[in-house]
C-alpha cells in the first residue's frame, strides 16, 4: 500500500505490505536502522519515535497508518557529527552501555520533556499546578516505558536532568 | 612481532602505573557513544541486502517426543513464502558458552516445549511470520519430565566436598541454622534479540550475528554446518546486551546459514522475544540449602550448602551455585553439595554471574539470619569469619579486600544509623529497613590475542573480542593510548570480527583484563620497537602526547613511525599463575527499603556498593557495569521470575509484559565506590573483573533490608507482595 510519510523533515514515499509496522516500515524499507526492535509488542521502549509531537511505540502501528504524519526518528535528532544537546549528554553521563535501548530513550526524553512543558502530569506530580520543574523522580517515571537492561537507568536520569538545565539556563 | 606471555608469575613492575600519558583509569567517554546515541551503531539485524530474503523459526508446542511430520505444502503455496527450510542440521538448542563445537543438532526429536524445528523463509518479514504460524507439524508426544522438584535427580561425584564433621557440628554447636530457599528461573533479557543475516560467497560464509564470543561461535558454527571454520567469519562490531545469552552460537545463526545455502541468497533471521524467552539458555530455578553452626562469639565452626539445579538431557553445564562458598568464610567443618535433575524445559546455562548471581544472595541471607540468631550485627559477624588464606587450600589469596569493602561501605552508607529490631522504623505506611551483603566473584584470565599497528597517524587496535555494553571500545583504546603515549582521538579500536586476532570474548568477567592484557602486550612490544629506533632502554621511554622522550631528547613519534607502520601482536596465556594464589573480587551491598503496611509492595530507597577488582580501567564505565549488576540484583530480589506450564514446560511469561525486568522508576540513587587495589597476580595490568560483581550479593542486600523493616524472611524469591502482605506486623 502507498503511504507517504515525512520523516525528520524529508518526504518519503512508502509501497509495502499492509501488515507492515511504521518500526518495519523504518528499518527495513526505508534505511532508518536507529529505531530498534526489542519486543514488537509494546512492552520495551526501543522503537520509540516521536509522531506529530507525540511519543509512540512504532511497533504497535502499522505504517499505513501514518500517511501525511510527521515522524521524527533517532535520526532526525542529531548525527554523530552534530549530536544534539541530549545525545551529548547521554554520551557525558554514560547513559547507555550496550546502545541498544538508547535511540529509544534519546527520542522518548525528547518528547517527554515537551509533555511536563506542557504540564501533562504523571503517576508521581503530587502537585498538578507546579510539574515544571522535573525531580529526578518525574523524570525516572516518566521514562519507566524504557527499559534499559543494562540499567544505565540513574544515568539516563542524569543525562536529562543535564539537559533540562542547559535548555533551562 | 609477538609479545607472548604466559602468565606463571605475579607481575612485579606495574609499568601502567609508570605511564605518563594519564588517559587510563578516567572516566573517558566511550568511543563508540556518539554512534551509539545517534543510531549509527549497526547491530546485527540492520544489515540488509537487495535480494535478502526473511526467515522465521517454528517452534516445538510439546515438550518431548517424535517430529512425526512437518507439512510444508500449504505454506509454501502461501503468496511471499520462498521455502520451509527442515534440515536436520538445524540446532535444538544454543551452544553453552566456550562449547567450541557444535551444540545438539536435529528436527527429528523435540526435547522441550520451543525447540526450533524448522525455519519458514519468505521474501519479506511479514509472509515469513505468517507462514512461521501456520505451519502444520505432529508428534509423537512421549512423556516428559516437567517437574524439577519431581524426578529422579543425580549427584555428579566432582560436584561434592566435605571437611571435618558438619553433621557432628551442627549437633553440638550453641547456635545453628538450618534453612531451605528457592529462587526462580532467571532469563537474560538483553535488550538485542539473537539475530543473523548470512551471505555465501561460494564456499565462504560471513554472519552478521550478535555474540559474545567470536573465536569459540566461529568453530560453532563451522562444526553445525559440516564446514572449515577457515570459511566462516563473523562479524559482531555492536551487540546489544549478552548476559550470558549470547555466549554460544544459537539456532537462528545456523538457520540462517543453511537456509541461504540452499537459496543461493542472503537470508536473515531474527528471533521474537518471546522465541528467545523459550529457546535461549536461562539461569535454571534452584533450591538451596544452607547450615551453619557457631560458637557464642560468632565464630563459625560449620558451613553446608548443598544446591538442586537442573538441565536437558546430555547438557553438561549445572549452574555452580556454590562457587564462592569453599573461600568466602572461614569454618572448619564444610559440606558443599549439588544435585542436577534431568528435565524438558528449555535449556539451562550462563545468565550474567553464574554461580554466584544466586549462591552469594543465598547465603548473604544465612547469614544475616545466623547473625540474627547470635544477637550480632550482621557487618560484625561477617567481618569475624573471613579468613586469612583460603580455606582448604595451602595457597595465598592474591588480594582480599572483603573487609576494607564492608567497612568502607558501611561507612559511606551510614549503617551504624540502622535500627536492629524488624519492624521497628516507620514512615507513614511505610516500614524502613536496612540490609548489607558481601558481593562475592571468582576471578579468571584467558588466552587472548590482539594486533596494535602504529602509523604516523596514529595507532589502531585490532581483536575479535566484543563490547557488549561492557565498554571493550573504552578501555582498549586507553590501552594502547597510555602505553604509545596517544590521546584517545588517536587511537582507533576495532571490535568483532573474526578476521582480526582472536581475543578472550566477552564472558565470565574475564573479557577487560584478558583482551586488555593482550592489547597491552602489543603496546609494550611497540614501545621496544620505538626504544629500538632511539637506540634505548624500552623502559627509559617516556611517550606522551604523540612525543617520544628519550635520554632528554624529544621526538614526534610521528617522525619515529615515517612509511613503515609499527606493528605488533600481543598474546596472553593463563599460565599456572593460578597455583600460587587464589584469585576472586570482593565488594559489599548495602541497601534501604521501605515497604508498604497495606500492600506489602517494596521500593528500594537507595543502594550502595563498594567493589575492589584491582585497577580500574575506566572509571565511567566500570560504575555502569556495577550500576548494571546491582538493577539485576533488584529484579532478582523483587519482580524477576520464569514460569514454567507444569502441563507441558513452556514458558508462561514469554515476553516483557510479565517477565518483570526493573525499570527506571524502580531504581533509585545507586552510589558505586571502588576501592584503590592492584593485583599483580590477575595480569601485567594488574586488574581484575568488574562486569559480575555488583549482581553478587545484591539481591540479598534488598531482602535483608525487607526483613529489618518488616520482620518477613523471604525464602522464596523474587520478594513479590503476596510473600510479605500476610506476615506483617
Ligand atoms: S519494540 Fe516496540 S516497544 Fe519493544
Ligand atoms: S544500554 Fe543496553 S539496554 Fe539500555
Amino acid at each position: 500500500m502507498k503511504t507517504s510519510l515525512r520523516i525528520n523533515g524529508e518526504e518519503r514515499q512508502l509501497d509495502a505490505d499492509v501488515r507492515t509496522t511504521l518500526l518495519d516500515a523504518l528499518r527495513q524499507h526505508l534505511g532508518l536502522t536507529g529505531s530498534k526492535k526489542g519486543c514488537d509488542h509494546g512492552q520495551c521502549g526501543a522503537c520509540t519515535v516521536i509522531v506529530n509531537g507525540r511519543r509512540i511505540n512504532s511497533c504497535l502501528t502499522l505504517a499505513c497508518m501514518h500517511d501525511g504524519d510527521e515522524i521524527t526518528t533517532i535520526e532526525g535528532i542529531g548525527t554523530p557529527d552534530n549530536l544534539a544537546p541530549l545525545q551529548k549528554a547521554f554520551v557525558e553521563h554514560d547513559g547507555f552501555q550496550c546502545g541498544f535501548c538508547t535511540p529509544g530513550q534519546i527520542c522518548s526524553a525528547t518528547a517527554m520533556l515537551e509533555e511536563a512543558k506542557a504540564g501533562w502530569p504523571s503517576f508521581v506530580s503530587d502537585d498538578l499546578d507546579d510539574i515544571d520543574t522535573l525531580s529526578d523522580e518525574e523524570i525516572a517515571e516518566r521514562m519507566s516505558g524504557n527499559l534499559c537492561r543494562c540499567s544505565a537507568y540513574p544515568n539516563i536520569v542524569a543525562a536529562i536532568r543535564e539537559s533540562v538545565k542547559e535548555t533551562a539556563s | 612481532m609477538t609479545l607472548h606471555l604466559k602468565l606463571d608469575n605475579p607481575d612485579e613492575e606495574n609499568r601502567l602505573d609508570h605511564m605518563a600519558q594519564g588517559v587510563i583509569g578516567t572516566g573517558a567517554n566511550r568511543p563508540d557513544g556518539a554512534l551509539k546515541v545517534s543510531g549509527q551503531a549497526t547491530y546485527a539485524a540492520e544489515w540488509q541486502r537487495p535480494d535478502m530474503a526473511y526467515g522465521v523459526l517454528v517452534r516445538a508446542t510439546v515438550p518431548a517426543g517424535k517430529v512425526e511430520k512437518i507439512d510444508a505444502s500449504a505454506v509454501e503455496a502461501m503468496p511471499g513464502i520462498v521455502k520451509v527450510i527442515t534440515d536436520p542440521k538445524l540446532l535444538r538448542v544454543p551452544a553453552q558458552g566456550m562449547a567450541d563445537a557444535a551444540p545438539a543438532q536435529g528436527n527429528d526429536e523435540v526435547l522441550y516445549f520451543g525447540q526450533p524445528i524448522a525455519l519458514v523463509v519468505g521474501d519479506s518479514f511479514e509472509a515469513a511470520r505468517h507462514g512461521a504460524n501456520h505451519l502444520s507439524v505432529s508428534y509423537l508426544p512421549q512423556e516428559a519430565r516437567l517437574d524439577p522438584d519431581a524426578v529422579q535427580t543425580e549427584r555428579p561425584e566432582g560436584k561434592q566436598s566435605s571437611q571435618g564433621d558438619l553433621d557432628g557440628v551442627m549437633k553440638t554447636a550453641p547456635v545453628t541454622l538450618d534453612e531451605v530457599w528457592t529462587t526462580p528461573g532467571h532469563n537474560s533479557s538483553a535488550m538485542e534479540p539473537h539475530a543473523s543475516m548470512a551471505e555465501w560467497d561460494g564456499d565462504r560464509l560471513t554472519l552478521h550475528g550478535s555474540y559474545q564470543m567470536l573465536k569459540y561461535n566461529r568453530n560453532e558454527l563451522a562444526d553445525s554446518l559440516g564446514i572449515d571454520p577457515k570459511n566462516v567469519r563473523i562479524l559482531s562490531p555492536y551487540v546489544g546486551g549478552g548476559f550470558g545469552s549470547k555466549l554460544g552460537i544459537s539456532p537462528e545463526a545456523v538457520a540462517a546459514a543453511l537456509a541461504a545455502r540452499d537459496l543461493g541468497r542472503p537470508v536473515r533471521v531474527v528471533m521474537p522475544r518471546q522465541q528467545v524467552f523459550e529457546t535461549i539458555t536461562h539461569r535454571a530455578q534452584c533450591r538451596q540449602r544452607i547450615r551453619l553452626a557457631a560458637d557464642e562469639t560468632g565464630k563459625l565452626l560449620g558451613i553446608g550448602h548443598d544446591n538442586r539445579v537442573y538441565n536437558l538431557p546430555d547438557e553438561g553445564f549445572a549452574e555452580p551455585v556454590t562457587q564462592a562458598t569453599p573461600f568466602t568464610y572461614a569454618a572448619e567443618n564444610r559440606a558443599i553439595g549439588q544435585e542436577v535433575a534431568t528435565i524438558n524445559r528449555v535449556i539451562a546455562g550462563s545468565v550474567r554471574a553464574p554461580g554466584e548471581a544466586i549462591g552469594v544472595p543465598i547465603f548473604e541471607n544465612a547469614m544475616d539470619e545466623m547473625a540474627e540468631k547470635l544477637g550480632m550485627d550482621p557487618l560484625e559477624f561477617r567481618l569475624k569469619n573471613i579468613p586469612e588464606t583460603p580455606p582448604g587450600q595451602d595457597i595465598p589469596f592474591s588480594s582480599n579486600m572483603l573487609a576494607e569493602a564492608l567497612r568502607d561501605g558501611a561507612e559511606k552508607f551510614g549503617w551504624d544509623k540502622r535500627n536492629p529490631t524488624p519492624g521497628a522504623v516507620q514512615e507513614g505506611e511505610w516500614l524502613i529497613g536496612m540490609g548489607m551483603a558481601s558481593a562475592v566473584r571468582v576471578n579468571m584470565l584467558m588466552e587472548s590475542k590482539a594486533r596494535i599497528t602504529l602509523t604516523a597517524e596514529g595507532a589502531t587496535v585490532e581483536t575479535d573480542m566484543t563490547d557488549i555494553g561492557t565498554g571493550t571500545y573504552a578501555i582498549l583504546t586507553q590501552i594502547a593510548g597510555e602505553l604509545l603515549g596517544l590521546p584517545m582521538e588517536k587511537v582507533t579500536t576495532k571490535l568483532g570480527d573474526t578476521d582480526l586476532p582472536p581475543g578472550s570474548g566477552s564472558g565470565g568477567s574475564f573479557g577487560a583484563a584478558s583482551s586488555g592484557t593482550s592489547v597491552y602486550l602489543a603496546a609494550m612490544e611497540l614501545r621496544r620497537q620505538i626504544a629500538d629506533k632511539l637506540d634505548c632502554d624500552e623502559a627509559d621511554l617516556t611517550l606522551k602526547d604523540g612525543q617520544a622522550i628519550a635520554a632528554n631528547k624529544t621526538h614526534a613519534l610521528a617522525d619515529l613511525v615515517g612509511e613503515t607502520p609499527f606493528e605488533a601482536e600481543g598474546h596472553i596465556e593463563p599460565g599456572d599463575i593460578a597455583s600460587k594464589a587464589f584469585q576472586a573480587t570482593f565488594g559489599s551491598h548495602f541497601a534501604e527499603v521501605a515497604v508498604n503496611r497495606h500492600t506489602g509492595e517494596t521500593r528500594v530507597r537507595r543502594m550502595l556498593g563498594t567493589f575492589a577488582c584491582g585497577r580500574v580501567l575506566n572509571e565511567k564505565t566500570a560504575r555502569s557495569q556495577c550500576l548494571g549488576g546491582m538493577t539485576f540484583g533488584i529484579g532478582m530480589a523483587l519482580t524477576e521470575e520464569m514460569l514454567f506450564d507444569t502441563r507441558d514446560g513452556h514458558v508462561v511469561n514469554n515476553d516483557f509484559a510479565e517477565y518483570h525486568l526493573p525499570v527506571n522508576l524502580d531504581v533509585p540513587k545507586l552510589e558505586v565506590h571502588f576501592l584503590q587495589e592492584r593485583d599483580p597476580y590477575a595480569n601485567p595490568m594488574q586488574a581484575k573483573g568488574i562486569g559480575e560483581l555488583g549482581i553478587c550479593g545484591a539481591a540479598a542486600a534488598v531482602t535483608n533490608a525487607i526483613h529489618n523493616a518488616t520482620g518477613v524472611r523471604i525464602r522464596d524469591y523474587p520478594a513479590t507482595l503476596d510473600k510479605i502482605l500476610p506476615y506483617l506486623p
